[in-house]
């Protein structure tokens, strides 16, 4: 497909490398020719230099003939003057990044007026994923499936954990409760594992299944950690007013610290209920001033990474029981990792996923799509949902019969409100909702995960 | 320095070379020259041996950086050529190997400054070969390569940066792969359709290939001592002449025509400019040669020929230009300085450049007098990045010091001036013959073996546009980081 994107930011950037990777012909355009000539030297997409918005520069980016636009600059009202632009050239689909709450509201008007065919808003996403991760605290991450039908948890397995040195095939019969594991970081390797696989102390393992059973099978394995009551949050940006409001709405309370007084007024304008301090988050003695060490969780969303890091370090040698921090830079995420920091979110990250999940989907209007994609794993593991169209041409066969490629694992199959783990007598049914795991990237269709 | 993925990509150069020399060894076989096809049989199992040693392991790291594209792009040219010598010197027809080497850089490098003092006596097979290489080399071998096999991790932008000639290189389409397929695409139907022009005009195939070959490439290596003037026909004069100006032209713009986007191409200033500086030097000359040739149908198309021939720095001849009158002369000796335009098969410094030289001349003289004035070099309507201005500039500086040193260097073999000096040119420029003793009826036997060598290194200096060359002997460049 012939993607065209506008702005180079770090959105844009990741996008352009994670399109072009996927087969796409890619155009960038950008208003910097410092920013073009550096991605086409290292990515290989025509850059055009000038105003993305202006329709001279689109016919030369070739829009009219284009599949898709997206539009990530960083106002949002240049980047809905580029939808409009490039679909009244002719571009077939248009995506914008919009980020200001207050178009967030007039959402529906937007994709129908404007002919958007999809609005992002990646603080918005990076709340949701925080918000679920604050309510379900024992795993690192959560990603549902299925409308939640079916969730993918990460954990690592501390030493001493009941799951130490225990083969998959026990698992079940051990804690009486049917999981699946997907994926297995063992140090530097990425597994796929199979029945007769050995965990072991420092894993971090991936468990698929319904959210009952995953919060039963935690509280088997010991793994479970209460839900957060009390969070602090460093940093008072869009993405930490997103959350506010989610978490304030299940009662959770929250505490926002930041060092703008306006933005720390805008804020309690805007939420009266939250506990809003005025201050330098950085320094010792206000966040114990402000009862660090007696919060459930701790989320640092400040502006700068390094501060971040430093920040959920801080947090974590106190004993906070969950630490959360926000990442811009990827290339930064190992470490982060590495410094023992395992809640990671990257919004850049989050919204670029969403827009290759489109992409995806856009690609094949016929046989089974993808309705949902993550990228586990920083990206070397994706775990994919399909819907079966009736024309899938193993249904009702069984799945011991089928030739799966290496590699890759049916992690779930959702049947009407049912999730089912699937062994080998399971066969996939028309209408089935099926959840693969696999570190094979570009899977576009059900059919190819068979051999 | 990734040096091993450099090995690389230089192993799957020889591997297409081998493939490349299968054509002349073909031809070889249909004349029944048994000799000559089994010296390229050998030339082959050289070079796919060297190929699959440095094949034989893919390298991990395939990143290339700016430094590994130029290495890439210089290294390949010059081993490409040194096996491509091969079959000259493996028959005998060009006993040493100097020479052989000389005859088939000026082959790759589209230059056809030839070191034969007698043309026809040479085999078919070589003959082919030799022409063929213009062909290859015309396009730029790299950028072939590309639409096979995909070189470097994303990154090839280098190596098309270093090997495509002009001040600013882009790409018509987002894919590296899809641009050079569409490039060598226009290149191989302009390519047929000359040879299928050149058969009308009686022209028997073998003649006509090699000849298409030679203008396609602006090369200009023909099969006869006396050129194109040994046809004595002028509609085989007229197609020759029509179709060097046109392989003289931009490539991206015969894209843009393809697309229906007129106005764009007759929007381009090069190509204005282009077409303006050709027909004021055919004017010209027409008149000053009048008197030699009394028609003045006559004297035009051999203003014209002559014109298309250097400035787009092919070299066919149909007449000595030798002894045309000193104006003419030096007007051919000026164009082959411009050269063709950026992004064609051409050398010299290109029009673009030339324009972006004299638009940087007239900004620089206006802020004489408007010292505070603030003025945007444009080409095509587009503002040129600082960058690309100051480095046009940087090029003409190490141009004519390169030119310079040359001269110097080769005036030790005791020539007159004008001979030097226009091999020099010639050289450089990837034009072929000069004047005096290179004149078009002479050639470049009479040098020493290091002059011979060193000119070489002039032409791939020339149709690298100078810093590939140049940088391969920077220190720096080799360091493992």
């Amino acid at each position: 497909m012939k993607i065209i994107v506008v702005g180079g930011g770090k959105i844009g950037e990741t996008l352009v490398e994670q399109l072009a990777k996927e087969g796409h012909d890619l155009v960038l355009i950008d208003n910097q020719q410092a920013v073009i000539e550096e991605t086409e030297n290292r990515l290989d997409v025509m850059g055009i230099y000038g105003n993305g918005a202006s329709h001279l520069v689109q016919i030369e980016a070739g829009v009219p003939k284009a599949d898709l636009l997206i539009a990530v600059t960083n106002s949002d009202e240049l980047n809905m003057l580029c939808c409009l632009v490039a679909k009244k050239l002719g571009a077939r689909h248009t995506i914008a990044r919009i980020r200001n709450p207050e178009y967030n509201d007039q959402l529906v008007f937007l994709r129908e007026e404007l002919g958007l065919s999809l609005a992002i808003n990646p603080e918005a996403a990076a709340a949701g994923e925080l918000f679920r991760m604050l309510r379900f605290p024992s795993a690192l991450k959560i990603e549902t499936f299925s409308r939640g039908r079916v969730e993918l948890a990460e954990v690592r397995l501390r030493e001493g954990s009941k799951l130490d040195g225990l083969y998959l095939h026990e698992l079940s019969k051990k804690f009486q409760v049917k999981v699946l594991v997907c994926v297995v970081q063992r140090g530097e390797q990425v597994l796929i594992p199979t029945g007769d696989f050995r965990l072991c102390a420092g894993d971090k393992i991936s468990i698929a299944a319904g959210p009952a059973e995953i919060e039963r099978f935690f509280r088997a394995a010991g793994l479970l950690k209460e839900e957060a009551h009390s969070v602090m949050i460093v940093g008072g940006g869009r993405i930490a007013h997103y959350l506010c409001r989610k978490l304030l709405g299940i009662g959770v309370s929250v505490k926002i610290i930041d060092t703008d007084p306006q933005r720390c007024r805008h804020l309690c304008e805007q939420m009266p209920r939250a506990m809003i301090i005025c201050g330098d988050g950085t320094k010792q003695e206000l966040l114990f001033e402000e009862g660090l060490e007696r919060v459930d969780a701790f989320v640092s969303l400040t502006g700068l990474d390094e501060q971040n890091a430093i920040l959920s370090m801080f947090a974590a040698s106190r004993g906070v029981g969950k630490v959360i921090t926000k990442v811009s830079r990827t290339s930064l995420l190992s470490l982060v990792e590495s410094a023992g920091l395992e809640s990671v979110i990257s919004p850049k990250e989050i919204t670029a996923n969403q827009i290759v999940r489109y992409v995806r989907a856009m690609q094949n209007s016929l046989g089974s799509n993808v309705e949902t994609l993550y990228k586990l794993v920083g990206g070397r593991v994706e775990a994919l949902e399909f819907r079966v169209k009736p024309d899938f041409p193993h249904i009702g066969t069984p799945l011991k019969d089928l030739t799966l490629k290496p590699n890759l694992l049916l992690a779930c199959i959702t049947r009407g409100d049912r999730a089912i783990l699937p062994g080998g007598g399971d066969s996939i049914a028309a209408d089935d909702r099926v959840v693969v795991v696999t570190t094979n990237q570009q899977l576009r269709d059900l059919s190819d995960i068979l051999l | 320095m990734n040096r091993r993925m450099v090995v690389y990509i230089l192993g799957q150069m020889l591997n297409a070379e081998a493939l490349l020399l299968l054509f002349p060894t073909a031809v070889s076989f249909l004349y029944r020259e048994q000799g000559v096809a089994f010296a390229f049989l050998i030339t082959i199992a050289a070079t796919v041996a060297f190929g699959a040693l440095c094949t034989f392991r893919r390298p991990q790291n395939r990143v290339i950086y700016a430094r590994e594209g130029f290495a890439v792009v210089a290294l390949s040219w010059l081993v490409l050529s040194a096996f491509g010598a091969l079959p000259f010197w493996l028959t005998r027809e060009i006993p040493s190997y100097v020479d052989c080497f000389f005859e088939t850089v000026s082959g790759f490098t589209t230059t056809g400054a030839s070191i034969l003092t007698e043309v026809e006596s040479l085999s078919r097979g070589l003959l082919f070969w030799r022409s063929f290489t213009h062909w290859v080399g015309g396009m730029g071998v790299l950028v072939f390569v590309m639409t096979v096999i995909p070189l470097g991790d994303n990154r090839s932008m280098h190596i098309l940066r270093a090997e495509v000639p002009g001040p600013m290189v882009g790409k018509l389409v987002p894919r590296l792969k899809s641009t050079a397929k569409i490039l060598y695409g226009i290149y191989i139907v302009m390519t047929a359709i000359e040879v299928v022009l050149l058969l009308f005009g009686g022209m028997d195939l073998y003649d006509s290939l090699v000849h298409s070959f030679g203008t396609a490439g602006t090369g200009g290596f023909s099969v006869k001592n006396a050129s194109i003037g040994a046809y004595q026909s002028p509609y085989i004069e007229w197609v020759i002449a029509i179709f060097m100006l046109l392989f003289g032209i931009n490539f991206n713009l015969y894209f843009f025509l393809l697309l229906g986007k007129i106005r764009t191409v007759l929007q381009s200033d090069e190509l204005r400019c282009y077409l303006g500086i050709v027909g004021a030097s055919i004017a010209v000359i027409a008149v000053n040669i009048l008197p030699m040739y009394q028609k003045l149908g006559v004297a035009v198309r051999h203003a014209a020929f002559q014109v298309s021939s250097i400035i787009t720095t092919t070299g066919y001849a149909t007449v000595d230009f030798n002894g045309w009158p000193q104006l003419s002369r030096t007007i051919l000796v000026v164009l082959m300085f411009f050269g063709a335009c950026a992004g064609s098969t051409g050398g010299g410094l290109k029009i673009a450049r030339l324009l972006l030289f004299f638009r940087t001349m007239r900004r620089d003289l206006r802020r004489m007098l408007h010292p505070h004035s603030v003025e945007v070099v444009m080409l095509d309507g587009k503002p040129v990045p600082e960058d690309t201005v100051a480095g046009a500039n940087g090029f003409f500086l190490v141009y004519s010091a390169i030119a310079l040193v040359t001269v110097l260097l080769i005036s030790v073999d005791g020539f007159d001036f004008e001979t030097n000096f226009t091999a020099m040119a010639a050289c450089l420029n990837n034009i072929g013959p000069g004047l005096g003793m290179v004149g078009p009826t002479g050639n470049f036997s009479a040098f020493s073996d290091f002059s011979k060598l060193l000119l070489s290194f002039a032409m791939l200096i020339g149709r690298l546009e100078v810093f590939p060359m140049l940088l391969i002997f920077a220190p720096s460049v080799w360091r493992r980081r």
